[in-house]
């Protein structure tokens, strides 16, 4: 059973503001039944003042009681100050939500952006219904977007992740999921070519991705042939390799570095890698 | 509050006045260890023994020796599966259903991780075990069958009987997660042709913190905890004599009202046609034969779950939801799913489960206050039309 304050008791049990506005200025809608809550929030602007907000929710108490607590916020206000309402403004109003329902607050704030993005005639910048899986659900946040930081913003720890989505950073329960995550798509880094490869690295960086190539790429693909491959040095872009095993041997060794070894070097950690046999 | 109508039994149940009176002398002057060798340690030991007994007849198992108690039916699963794989190390592959509770899933999973293959048989839309894919889905790598008798969100009963009788002809080894059907319904392990059968005491009437597991006579497993000789070195450490006690009393009466069950299946069916008769979006969830007596899962579309529970719990009746905002992981319920239906049905199910103390005066009481409640929250509902009176739910 969750811990609700007498505010958020009172507020699902006797909301108030519930309902349409037939003629409202701006609709903002987020959420849909799939997720288990939605929410639609109407409001009516008289000379830049929010006179009125409406709410219609699909949901549990606690976003039901955001809903109602946020149409009482912005009565009143202009757009301008509405648009500064986070969603700890409402979780504030409420005198606090449990740290797994945070995001009915979340709910609440975007529901919001969107109405007053309808009100200006700007497309709502908050997408109904986020792809992919929630992991953070404190922050609604979806592993798409996990993903996506990985690769288009190259977050490759789990701290720069908290600082740049918001993810994992109120009740903390789902960072060793985020983390599974960063490393499942660092491994895909490695397998094909992707732009967080292209990013500039100090040599640290790159010595330690040549490593991680060799160790779970080549390695393997070697060793099913019975051969073995040691990486002996790294100069700048110059990687020192000694083949073993039956390639040390092998007529097409030369070969194999060329199409096989470069190639994934190439592809998973630079350009510009060059391959010295020694 | 005033009234209180607690309708989640399949949560957990009263503790029958009877099963306390029976515990209390062990928390008082019969503290002794079992172990030990003088009398005031053996006249607990043999009290313990007789509830052994008395839980074997629950089950109809033929030795007293054949049940290992244990602290929960969680750690009655765990046993069971992790016991049986550990003991054929190299059978990789183990089956078990889309609609089990976490207790054998969550266990599964951890198996996967360990480099196991894990088929979860699916279920058909009335959430009964698919046994033809089941029978497909065994081969010579299977180790473990484990399915549950009946389910905890629905009350669905699968044809384990059958099951069993399959499996044992393959010599395939069978664990019945049984929680939610002892006391319920009969249950005969020797019938069921199971190997294993874990239930848990605090779901028929007795204490928390006890569970029991048949282990048919020459099953072969290995523990999972490592200390003394109590339970045979099956599950070493202190039994926890005064639950034991009261598990066995709790069972003994449970066998002695399964008489009663009809009744508390009338009372279920009466508030099942007093909600699909009187609230238009409410729909049935299950087989509604196939099921325990004292089960009933509605959905009341275009509304949540959770603010349906909060809604009675303030008129003081008590009961569970499928939606993902009342569970801790924040998953939409796994079962209903499962049995395919729509995420606007399963945020707004509701698990009503009775038990043999529930009274007609508490059933009419909540038929009588859940119209309102409905009523009210589909007028907050952005998805219902409350002036032509329908739902829509955009695709």
């Amino acid at each position: 059973m969750w811990e609700y304050t007498d505010k958020v008791k009172e507020l699902y049990t006797n909301p108030i503001n519930v309902g349409k506005i037939d003629d409202a200025d701006g609709v903002g809608h987020v959420g849909s039944v799939v997720c288990g809550d939605a929410l639609t929030l109407y409001i009516k602007v008289d000379n830049g003042i929010i006179a009125d907000a409406k709410f219609e929710t699909f949901g549990c108490g606690s976003a039901i009681a955001s809903s109602s607590a946020l149409t009482e916020m912005i009565k009143g206000k202009t757009i301008e100050e509405a648009e500064k309402i986070t969603n700890k403004d409402i979780v504030e109003f409420l005198g606090g939500l449990p740290d797994q329902k945070i995001h009915c607050s979340v709910m609440g704030s975007e529901a919001l952006t969107n109405a007053i993005a309808d009100y200006r005639g700007e497309k709502p910048p908050v997408e109904d219904e986020p792809h992919g899986e929630i992991i953070c659900h404190c922050m609604n946040i979806t592993d798409d977007e996990i993903r996506k930081a990985v690769h288009e913003k190259g977050v490759m720890n789990i701290d720069d992740m908290m600082e740049l989505t918001g993810a994992g950073t109120v009740c903390g329960t789902c960072i060793p999921k985020i983390e599974d995550i960063i490393e499942e798509e660092k491994g895909r880094c490695a397998t094909k070519s992707c732009s967080c490869s292209d990013e500039p690295m100090t040599n640290l960086q790159k010595m330690k991705k040549v490593e991680e190539v060799i160790n779970n790429v080549i390695r393997p693909g070697l060793k099913r042939d019975g051969g073995d491959i040691e990486l002996v040095d790294i100069n700048g872009d110059e990687v020192m390799v000694r083949l073993r095993g039956a390639c040390s041997s092998c007529m097409t060794a030369q070969m194999t570095l060329d199409n096989f070894v470069l190639e994934e070097l190439r592809n998973n950690v630079s350009k510009s890698i060059t391959i010295k046999r020694v | 509050m005033e009234r209180q109508v607690y309708l989640d039994n399949n949560a957990t149940t009263m503790v029958a006045p009877e099963v306390l009176e029976a515990m209390l002398p062990f928390y008082k002057e019969m503290y002794g260890n079992a172990s030990s060798m003088h009398y005031f340690g053996g006249r607990v030991a043999k009290n313990m023994e007789n509830a052994r007994n008395q839980i074997a007849r629950l089950l109809g198992a033929e030795h007293d020796f054949e049940i290992t108690l244990t602290g929960t039916a969680t750690e009655s699963d765990n046993l069971a599966i992790r016991g049986i794989t550990s003991y054929y190390k190299d059978k990789k592959h183990v089956i078990t259903s889309a609609t089990e509770h976490p207790a054998v899933l969550n266990v599964c999973a951890q198996l996967e991780k360990e480099g196991y293959r894990v088929t979860y048989v699916p279920v058909k839309s009335d959430g009964v075990v698919d046994i033809d894919f089941l029978k497909n889905a065994v081969d010579d790598e299977t180790a473990l069958v484990s399915i549950m008798h009946a389910n905890n969100e629905t009350g669905v009963i699968n044809p384990v009987e059958e099951i069993g009788a399959f499996l044992k002809e393959r010599g395939i080894p069978f664990h019945i997660d049984g929680v939610q059907a002892a006391g319920k319904i009969p249950v005969d392990v020797s019938k069921l042709n199971c190997d294993l059968y874990s239930i848990s005491a605090h779901k028929f009437h007795g204490p928390k913190g006890v569970g029991a597991l048949y282990v048919r006579k020459g099953t072969r497993m290995r523990p999972l905890i490592f200390g003394g000789h109590q339970e045979k070195g099956r599950r070493p450490g202190t039994e926890n004599v005064p639950g034991v006690v009261g598990m066995g009393k709790a069972a003994e009466m449970a066998m002695e009202h399964l008489k009663d069950m009809p009744k508390v299946a009338a009372l279920r069916d009466k508030l099942q046609n007093g909600i699909l008769t009187n609230i238009k979006t409410s729909t049935l969830n299950g087989s509604p034969d196939k099921r325990t007596p004292n089960t009933l899962n509605v959905s009341f579309e275009f509304i949540e779950g959770e603010s349906i529970l909060l809604y009675l719990d303030r008129k003081g009746i008590f009961v569970s939801t499928g939606s993902a905002c009342s569970s801790g992981s924040l998953e939409p319920s796994h079962v209903l799913r499962a049995m395919n239906l729509p995420f606007s049905k399963i945020h707004g199910s509701v698990r009503f489960s009775l038990s043999r103390y529930t009274t007609e005066d508490e059933i009419d009481y909540t038929l009588r206050e859940l119209p309102d409640v409905i009523d009210t929250l589909l007028r907050i509902s952005p998805f219902w039309d409350n002036e032509k009176k329908v739902g829509k739910i955009p695709q």
